[in-house]
């Protein structure tokens, strides 16, 4: 009996990935354990290991392709007994080099944050016309940042777990030991407290350190410093000791990996005076907001979205692409509704706003980008504009953003309201890992469009 | 950054042991220290760590009764009787160069570092003219213009920010050390050991430096600490340890001119138990209960680190006139400090917004 290789999936949101190479050649002996090719994805370069033990009857996916669909055949291998040349007719159809793509599955649904494309989003004024746009994933861009301004400023630094020689957990600091060393980019032990308070004292000390961490649900270990130590240092001093440190990570729910690794703590963050929290949706903003935490004098605590660093945005070729700390944006600009909301919620936004205006609903979109200081101005600006306002966040309801945005709605922007405030938000539960039920507790453009048909009595 | 010796690579190597691991020195410290416990002081040096300890000592004193006038709130640590911990390292450092932090047992620290004490009083007052503009209180006490970087009120904090100074040292290449204190309480906190553990990795230029003064609060080491001789507990970092009588500013000053040497010539940290002893109560409201009037007496009279140096003092010729001018002086310099902080104005109403952040967004 022959066996089929299958392209593994090296992440629970891995879709499609590059078969590097093949250790073995068809003909080769294999034995469980042995190391037969190298798949790489955007994130992370992984060995496939063989389980089975025969003989590699053949390569069906040749090294060097890319987007190779999670699950296609890439390899058949002998079983005890059978000869190698032996025709293999269950996949005679697959066994020649070219038809690749036709082995594979159907292509992977388009990912949704394709969906603002067609929504006519407003420039950033921070854009001079005719500035050449580059298509970036958020990863990179993200990266970028990091690299200009270790560039230009000599006291920047990165440390966290597996920042330097794994070139990062999630790969967002690829390449950066290599141009700045093991000085500059920094492998720290599995220990969050500790470095994040070395990371904060280096700051005090003059330092500029960017703190990541693998993921923010890992930094609640770490809570203490950047609340106590690193937010409540400058007023304590009456203004004597600055701490301008970067706490940055992906934060809120990734993909089947439950309850403790999915949460958003933008909420928790944004509690406390002192910390500046920035929250990213796309490209352009995660590069311009990155470059102005990083020389901001204030502690940034920023949160990414894994699930939206492999998403590419059309990112401003400008040299130096800095952003104002503390401005939402429009998005999408719309008459009738206003949906606020901020990271991987505005991608939602948006194509809820896409269905929306199938309905004859014409949406405005707002994305936070910054979280505290609130841009509170940009939201009612809208809401006197729309008079209806939704928000959606990926994040439990209770004590949220959300919350706060329509405690700003009732307390300043009341006489503008034609309808009550919604919110959209997860399920107030801890996430669960079955995949049906994670789907029931994250919030989608289904529940946003519902809320704001709500709003517009529609 | 990490230098290290070789682990055996494979589990089924023996184990190195000590004897033959010749970069383990973790004992070498306090065998040079042993050899010559006393800081040879000339008599000007002696006469300053004098003043030093007895400003620290008049200081404190004078805060207890402004407490109990009501005019100190919250919570006020003081550093009665653990003095020539603080003189016997600060002495030694670089001022130039060396950073310094601590826990919210703080006022000692700044005092031996020559800042006004009409200032932290001020700030004890809870007045615009405090050090911290009155919005940090007797816990959160900084002067960056000395390197002095707290006074952080959560216990154990410091050391991992300490951590990050000695970073900072080293990234710098300035040639500094960081001088991090906490106590016997703080140094059964997690972060301690996850910093000895980055620390030593990494080779940072700090002085870990446990003011053991016997109980966390209220609770005796013995009862809360497996290992009550802190200085070992650097052991399985490969940290070298040294025991100092804390109570003996000379000794204090003899130790830190090892591990400090130690420390500048680029070796990673050293840590350091100073043996010390609290005369007063934790805080301000303590009760007192978990130890004997007896034990603090037997302190008092036997181990007193001022009545210690002054004996040295006069057996060296000093007379008893010249030692009771200088406490006159320091009588009279914490008293300005107590009338400066008591009628100094309040914060202005404005100032509450005032340092929340540096930028404007």
């Amino acid at each position: 009996m022959g066996i089929e290789l299958k392209m593994p999936a090296l992440s629970p949101t891995m879709e499609r990935g590059t078969l590097a190479r093949w250790l073995k050649q068809e003909g080769d002996r294999i034995e469980p354990g042995d190391i037969i090719a190298e798949i790489e994805t955007d994130k992370a370069t992984m060995e496939f290991e063989a389980i089975d033990e025969g003989v590699l009857e053949k390569i069906v996916v040749p090294a060097g392709t890319e987007d190779v669909a999670v699950g296609a055949v890439i390899a058949l291998i002998a079983g005890e007994g059978e000869a190698a040349a032996a025709p293999a007719p269950a996949i005679a159809a697959t066994s020649a080099p070219e038809p690749v793509r036709a082995a594979a599955p159907t292509p992977a649904p388009a990912r949704p944050a394709q969906a603002a494309a067609a929504a006519p989003a407003a420039a950033d004024p921070a854009i001079p016309a005719g500035t050449a746009l580059v298509s970036t994933t958020v990863r990179e861009a993200l990266r970028d940042a990091m690299a200009e301004e270790m560039r230009r400023d000599p006291r920047v630094f990165v440390m966290g777990e597996e920042v330097a020689e794994y070139q990062g957990a999630y790969k967002v600091t690829q390449g950066l030991l290599a141009e700045f060393g093991p000085k500059r980019v920094i492998d720290t032990p599995i220990t969050e407290y500790g470095f994040a308070g070395i990371g904060t004292g280096a700051a005090m000390g003059g330092l500029r350190p960017i703190v990541e961490f693998m993921t923010f649900n890992f930094a609640m270990q770490a809570i203490d410093h950047i609340i106590n130590s690193a937010a409540k240092t400058n007023y304590m001093s009456g203004g004597q000791m600055r701490c301008p440190v970067v706490f940055r990570g992906p934060n809120g729910a990734a993909s089947r990996v439950a309850a403790q690794h999915s949460q958003n703590f933008a909420p928790w963050y944004a509690n406390v005076p002192g910390l500046i929290v920035i929250a990213p949706y796309d490209a352009a903003d995660a590069k311009g907001l990155l470059k102005a935490a990083i020389r901001c004098e204030d502690p940034v605590v920023f949160l990414e979205n894994e699930l939206v660093y492999g998403r590419s945005f059309d990112v401003p070729q400008v040299e130096d692409y800095v952003l104002p700390i503390g401005k939402a944006r429009i998005v999408r600009e719309g008459r009738d509704v206003t949906i606020v909301s901020y990271s991987i919620g505005v991608g939602l936004a948006l194509e809820a706003a896409g269905m929306l205006a199938g309905e004859g609903i014409d949406a405005e979109v707002i994305d936070l980008r910054t979280l505290r200081p609130l841009d509170k101005q940009a939201v009612l600006t809208s809401l006197a504009k729309t008079n209806r306002l939704v928000i959606a966040e990926e994040g439990w309801p209770t004590c949220s953003i959300a919350a706060e945005i329509m405690a700003l709605c009732m307390e300043e922007g009341f006489d503008h309201l034609d309808a009550p405030v919604l919110r959209v938000c997860n399920e107030d539960v801890p996430l669960p890992y079955a995949a049906n039920l994670e789907k029931l507790a994250l919030i989608d453009a289904d529940r946003i469009a519902a809320a704001v048909r709500k709003v517009c009595y529609r | 950054m990490a230098k290290k010796p070789a682990k055996p690579s494979s589990p089924a190597s023996p184990p190195v042991s000590v004897a033959e691991d010749a970069d383990f020195i973790l004992h070498s410290l306090q065998e040079r220290f042993a050899a010559n416990r006393r800081y040879p002081a000339s008599e000007a040096e002696m006469l300053e760590f004098y003043r030093q300890m007895l400003l620290i000592r008049r200081f404190e004193e004078k805060a207890g009764q402004l407490y109990g006038l009501g005019l100190i709130g919250g919570f006020c640590h003081l550093y009665i009787g653990q003095e020539a911990v603080a003189i016997g390292l600060q002495s030694a450092l670089d001022p130039e160069k060396d950073s310094v932090i601590t826990g919210y047992r703080d006022h000692g620290h700044m005092l031996a570092y020559g800042i006004d004490p009409k200032v932290i009083m001020a700030e004890l007052t809870g007045r615009a003219a405090g050090i911290s503009k009155g919005k940090g209180g007797s816990m959160h006490m900084f002067s960056t213009a000395h390197k002095f970087y707290g006074g952080h009120g959560i216990v154990g904090a410091q050391v991992a920010l300490g951590g990050g100074l000695a970073l900072a040292h080293k990234y710098n290449e300035d040639g500094g050390i960081c001088l991090a204190y906490f106590g016997d309480g703080a140094a059964n906190q997690g972060q301690v050991y996850e910093t000895f553990n980055m620390a030593a990795l990494w080779q940072l230029p700090i002085v870990f430096v446990v003011e053991d003064n016997q109980y966390a609060m209220g609770t005796a080491t013995r009862r809360s600490s497996a290992e009550t001789r802190f200085y070992r507990r650097g052991t399985a970092f490969r940290i070298p340890g040294m025991e100092v009588n804390g109570m003996d500013v000379l000794e204090v000053r003899a130790a830190a001119e090892v591990a400090f040497a130690h420390v500048r010539a680029g070796k990673g940290p050293v840590l350091m138990e100073c043996n010390t002893y609290r005369y007063r109560g934790h805080s301000m409201s303590d009760p007192a209960k978990y130890r004997t009037r007896e034990e603090v007496q037997e302190q008092r009279e036997l181990h007193d680190p001022i009545e210690g140096l002054k004996k040295v003092l006069l057996a060296a010729g000093k007379s008893e006139e010249d030692l009771k001018a200088i406490d006159k002086a320091v009588r009279a310099e914490v008293a300005a400090a107590a009338d400066f902080a008591e009628s100094a104005p309040e914060p202005d109403p404005s100032e509450l917004y005032t340092d929340v952040l540096v930028g404007s967004y």
